[in-house]
């Protein structure tokens, strides 16, 4: 068989992994539904959570469509599909692929037509530098829960405020990398602060939702509280790239 | 057969699920060198590796233990399958948990987490294929440069709305933490977009601690 980056068995063989993922997801989802119903959760409460998951989702996967495009240019459609479906991201494939090509003595943005051999070079280095996530969580989910779950019937409070610890250290490194290029002012460059106007415009924005649910009562606003804010804050960095960027 | 508890059921679906996933994805390269009849370079492979493994793998294991507890079950099976955990399924879960108002380490957070992250992934497969499909046209409009600092600046932007909310809930045990790596990130250069994750479970670690020292002297 002749290849070609974009030969239509990549394409299948692409499709029935992302198929696969799919099933998972769509078996976990109904399975959740049953239990939350079990559980005396009301169908209008799940209906809510899903509608608000699925209009959330929409900006961050279009940032991820964009990088399928971007990785297209040099590795083909179907195998950045793939890998940007499953698992990956498009700064680790990047790293991947570019670790792989310079190995072979060239770099991933240069003009050549990929040898089949390069290319399953290229595909090995991706998929086996990314998978140990998908096989340790696994091995070690189940003694991790329990140890929770140990946890919150030794000392409920403490368990809570472990709980609220994790997403808090998680939320803290995130905001202090948002702040990672400010000391560039001092050496004349201001567009590190791009990140921490952009950061600042969707807290407000965030701030103003509960503002207007406490005035007006509208739920709604609550409920995209989170979308709203992600996309005012991401238009927001459109004018503050121009003046500072 | 054993009647299982629905958390049981759904570690052993997670076990399930996640190795054939992880057979799958390694049967993809294999395929192709039977399809194409072509072999990897084996040495540029090892030095690929090299390069590469050794980072991800110490960033896969640190996510693992710092990412579990907070997704829970089902949420975590899939997120560690489906990928971008930080920058859309675990703020997705968060956001639903907070809006049902649920806590993570209870049974109606599990089950909350795993909708949110479920209904996540699904949507963000579809999106992809659509672009996949419909990639010709839509490069123009997606890549055009006036879109691009919008699309560079959404950790900016997921994190300025849920920072606000988690860090103004509970003040007391954030401020400790933020103020380290907003010192942290600022003094050391080396401190940016490529190393976030490996100081996630630095952040995570110095919270837990702090936490417990507050909470020893009833301060929280």
């Amino acid at each position: 068989m002749e290849f070609s980056i974009n030969h239509p068995i990549i394409f299948i063989l692409a499709g029935i992994i992302v198929a696969f993922v799919l099933f998972q997801s769509v078996f976990f989802l109904l399975r959740a539904l049953r239990r939350a119903r079990a559980l005396g959760m009301e169908k209008k409460k799940l209906r809510k959570i899903m509608t608000t998951a699925a209009v959330f989702t929409v900006a961050p996967a279009v940032a991820i469509v964009i990088s399928v495009m971007v990785l297209s240019k040099n590795l083909g459609i179907p195998l950045p599909w793939l890998r940007l479906s499953v698992i990956g991201s498009l700064s680790y494939e990047m790293v991947a692929a570019g670790n792989a090509a310079s190995a072979m003595g060239f770099r991933l943005g240069d003009a050549i037509t990929l040898t089949a051999s390069q290319y399953v070079t290229i595909t090995f280095v991706m998929t086996v530098s990314i998978l140990i996530g998908i096989w340790l969580a696994p091995i070690v989910g189940k003694r991790l829960q329990n140890g929770m779950i140990r946890m919150e019937k030794h000392d409920k409070k403490w368990s809570s405020i472990f709980s609220d610890s994790l997403f808090i250290g998680m939320i803290s490194a995130f905001v202090g990398f948002v702040f990672c290029d400010v000391s560039g002012v001092f050496s004349g460059d201001f567009s590190g602060l791009i990140p921490v106007l952009v950061m600042a415009v969707s807290a407000i924005a965030t701030l103003l939702c509960g503002l207007i649910l406490k005035k007006t009562g509208w739920h709604w606003v609550s409920d995209y509280a989170l979308p709203i804010s992600l996309i005012l804050g991401m238009a927001s960095a459109i004018p503050f790239t121009n003046w500072l960027g | 057969m054993k009647n299982l508890s629905y958390i049981d059921s759904v570690h052993r679906d997670g076990k399930i699920f996640n190795f054939t996933a992880a057979v799958l994805m390694m049967l993809f390269p294999i395929a192709l060198c039977f399809l194409f009849s072509a072999m990897p370079d084996w040495n540029a492979l090892l030095l690929g590796l090299l390069a590469t493994a050794p980072m991800y793998w110490a960033v896969g294991i640190i996510e693992v233990f710092t990412y579990f507890p907070m997704l829970g079950a089902g949420g975590a099976y899939l997120s560690f399958v489906t990928g971008n955990i930080s920058n859309l399924k675990l703020p997705c879960a968060l956001n639903a948990m907070e809006q049902a108002g649920v806590k993570a380490n209870s049974e109606e957070g599990e089950v909350v987490s795993t909708i949110a992250i479920a209904v996540s992934s699904i949507v963000t497969t579809l999106i992809i294929l659509l672009g996949v499909v419909l990639i010709v046209p839509l490069s123009p409009v997606l890549e055009a440069p006036v879109l691009q600092p919008a699309f560079a600046q959404i950790l900016p932007a997921l994190f300025g709305a849920l920072g606000v909310v988690f860090i103004s809930r509970a003040w007391k045990i954030a401020v400790a933490p933020v103020s380290l790596m907003l010192i942290l990130f600022i003094a050391i250069p080396a401190l940016n977009a490529g190393t976030v994750g490996i100081m996630v479970p630095v952040g995570v670690v110095f919270t837990i601690v702090v936490s417990r020292i507050l909470y020893k002297k009833n301060l929280i």
